[in-house]
């Protein structure tokens, strides 16, 4: 193969990586919903006081975080070598491995999979990858059903919704909101359901059960997959997940190339960090193992889809790259503030929030994305909050500055930049601007962009005297 | 100590207070303060914004003007973090490996107020007198990028008729975010709108910080309300004395 420039972004017009709206506009409407609101802090409050407790209890959680960091690093410094292996362990265990550059091939390389076992249904473990190419549309175009059996995403699916947070898709839901989803769109849902929390999981219990012995075929995600050995790994807490990778004949795992891990023991440090960093668990409910194919016991048959989809593109990048280290455990969008204010759908894309701010513009190249870089006031939470120590703010400024500027902008960052380089221009530049400041309106009323400023806040009074004025005269 | 100060491009321009008490508060303290007149702003605006390439010459302008001093201090934990952990990207990204060693160099000897007193002059108790209701906000440079802690707070307890109450939820960022405030000024006012609902539980009269700009920022939300609830930069507060 020649290596001709650039490797390929994700492509557009498939998958849920690029919303329709700009970030401001997206979040004006969430902004405005008083229930969203009430969801999003109660959520993320709960998962934020669990996950500090739990953290803060582990003596190493540093030491644990730095060589979770440093793991990432060696793989994605050693990615091809180690996707070859990952490659050669699965075939070995009598599992098949396809390689798909982007959501397309990935999409038609799974409906051909399902469509080669007969079957029109596929039951579904929660999984980012395959939201991110747009699985489920690809196989309903194709006349698939596919079911989700992870009760967050089942609520989003029931619901014609849309994922808003990774690992709590329906977070934005409250339970009277899910109870009305059910009765509407469960089949066979007993009419007097109540919204009792346990009342609503028995409900789905009785509705996946069903599903689960009469569908031969799933699709899965992964966690991690281990190049030394072959092991797939999926991490869940509801047993869902584990129905869908046992019970079915053919086992179809989409993931993405980043999920790689060198060795088996490197699981011990991914295991410790991910419960505890994401739903603030000591140790993760179920925890779902696999290499291969073995006789008599679960799928007899398996294959691996390893999606590219931007990732590439993504490690030529020696800023960027690290955002390939996430290890999908959503404790940067529960730090957020903005993330808690705007909720998930405000991003566009199946990964929300600060990772998702600086994952999504990647894959799709950042014009498809502008909005996103800047959906951030670089307050610094997700970085302390990242179980690999990615720095988000530091891939958040770098985007910025390769994305679009408006000219508007660009001319007065220019002019602003000039005037500082010369402090006698910019001595003048102050008093002119204190004297506009006295002759105009006090506090209120600035023309746009600055407007978003004074709509909610006074300027202050100006001084009357800059402070070198004072100096000099002192 | 003779110490060089950043006073910051809005401290300056628009809250010489700030930048003033700083003045007067090292100088009771027994310090030399030099205004090294070349300086203008650190670039952190154009950084952020992702003008890289415009804010590169005031990069190079800052190092310049501050190179030749032994201690740089500024009333901003953002501006000095921007030095801090800024600058010697902005010029290595731009290829310029000596100006990154010399912006290196500089952030070493560059001080937030707090750090300044605590770590470099070893002082808690300033002599400062303020008999007001205070609750502090730690702004997220401060607090995440320059790892302050709880110097401020050790500072302001040590400030005689000064009533400390806590203010809840103090790490969440208050909205500001440089340009972020008008890029995304709904949500930035969203953010504005829980921080004053928690500095107003509190019942202070003062909202205090080491940053002009969330101070702005937050300032002009309660003003908007008409709140009744001041905001006074830290370095303000321990400038005061009995006498003034």
């Amino acid at each position: 193969m020649t290596f001709l420039g650039m490797p390929a972004r994700a492509p557009r017009g498939v998958g849920n990586l690029r919303g329709d709206e700009s970030f401001p506009d997206a979040a004006r409407t969430a902004l405005a919903d008083p229930q969203l609101r009430r969801n999003l802090r109660h959520a993320t409050t709960t998962i934020r006081g669990k996950t500090d407790r739990v953290t803060a209890e582990l003596p190493d959680w540093q030491e644990l975080r730095a060589v979770g960091a440093a793991l990432k690093a060696y793989t994605m410094a050693h990615l091809p070598e180690l996707l070859e292996r990952l490659e050669e362990r699965v075939t070995a265990a009598g599992g098949t491995v396809h390689w798909a550059a982007d959501a397309n091939e990935a999409n038609r390389i799974v409906t051909e999979l399902v469509r080669a076992t007969g079957q029109q249904r596929v039951i579904k473990v929660k999984s980012m990858a395959t939201q991110e190419i747009g699985l489920n549309e690809a196989l309903a175009a194709a006349g698939i059903q596919p079911v989700e059996t992870d009760l967050a995403e089942l609520i989003v699916q029931l619901g014609r919704d849309r994922p808003s947070h990774i690992l709590v898709p329906a977070i934005h839901r409250n339970r009277a909101e899910i109870r009305e989803i059910f009765l509407r769109e469960m089949p066979g849902v007993d009419p007097a359901l109540t919204d009792d929390p346990p009342a609503l999981a028995a409900a789905a219990r009785r509705y996946l059960r069903e599903t689960f012995l009469s569908t031969p075929v799933a699709v899965s995600g992964a966690n991690f997959a281990v190049a030394e050995t072959g092991t797939l790994a999926v991490v869940e807490s509801e047993g869902n997940g584990r129905m869908c990778l046992t019970l079915p004949e053919t086992l179809i795992t989409v993931m993405g190339i980043e999920k790689v891990v060198p060795r088996w023991r490197d699981l011990e440090v991914f295991l410790q960090l991910l419960p505890r960093a994401s739903t603030g668990e000591r140790m993760n409910p179920y925890t779902s193992m696999w290499t291969g194919v073995t006789a008599g016991d679960g799928p007899q048959a398996f294959h691996l889809v390893l999606l590219d989809n931007g990732r590439s593109a993504v490690l030529a990048d020696p800023v960027g790259r690290s955002a390939l280290h996430c290890i999908r455990c959503s404790a940067c969008l529960n730090v957020c503030p903005v993330y808690e204010r705007a909720g998930g759908h405000a991003y566009g894309s199946v990964y929300p929030g600060p990772i998702g701010a600086v994952l999504s513009p990647q894959l799709t190249g950042v014009e498809d994305n502008a909005s996103l870089p800047y959906a951030s006031s670089l307050c610094g939470a997700c970085f302390d909050a990242c179980p690999v120590k990615i720095d988000i703010p530091a891939i958040l400024v770098h985007l910025r500055n390769t994305a679009p500027h408006p000219r508007s902008e660009r001319a007065a960052m220019a002019a602003a930049a000039y005037t500082m380089d010369r402090p006698v221009l910019y001595a003048a530049a102050q008093r002119a601007a204190r004297l506009a400041r006295i002759v105009g309106r006090r506090g209120r009323g600035l023309p746009p962009p600055l407007s978003g400023w004074t709509a909610s806040r006074d300027l202050p009074d100006p001084p009357s005297q800059t402070f070198r004025d004072w100096w000099a005269a002192r | 100590m003779r110490i060089a100060l950043f006073v910051t491009c809005l401290a300056d321009t628009m809250f010489p207070a700030a930048a003033k008490a700083t003045v007067r508060l090292l100088e009771r303290l027994g310090h030399e303060v030099v205004f090294p007149t070349g300086q203008t702003c650190c670039g952190q605006m154009h950084i952020n914004t992702g003008y890289q390439a415009d804010a590169l010459p005031l990069v190079r302008r800052h190092v310049r003007t501050f190179d030749p001093y032994d201690v740089v201090v500024a009333p901003s934990g953002s501006c000095v973090g921007s030095v801090r952990h800024q600058h010697a990207m902005v010029a290595a990204a731009a290829g310029d490996r000596s100006l990154a060693a010399r912006a290196e160099s500089v952030a070493g000897r560059t001080y937030e107020l707090s750090e300044l007193l605590v770590d470099v002059l070893e002082v808690e108790d300033v002599g400062a007198y303020y008999p007001h209701r205070v609750t502090y906000h730690p702004t997220c440079h401060s607090l995440r990028v320059l790892r302050v802690g709880d110097k401020p707070l050790r500072l302001l307890r040590r400030v005689r008729g000064l009533d400390l109450v806590e203010l809840p939820a103090a790490e969440q960022c208050c909205g500001f975010g440089g340009t972020f405030a008008v890029k995304n000024a709904d949500t930035s006012t969203a953010m504005l709108a829980d921080k004053m609902r928690h500095v107003l539980a509190t019942g202070a009269d003062v909202c205090t910080a080491g940053d002009a700009s969330c101070l702005m920022h937050i300032g002009g939300g309660l003003a908007r309300l008409r709140a009744g609830v001041r905001t006074v930069h830290l370095a303000e507060i321990l400038a005061s004395t009995e006498a003034s």
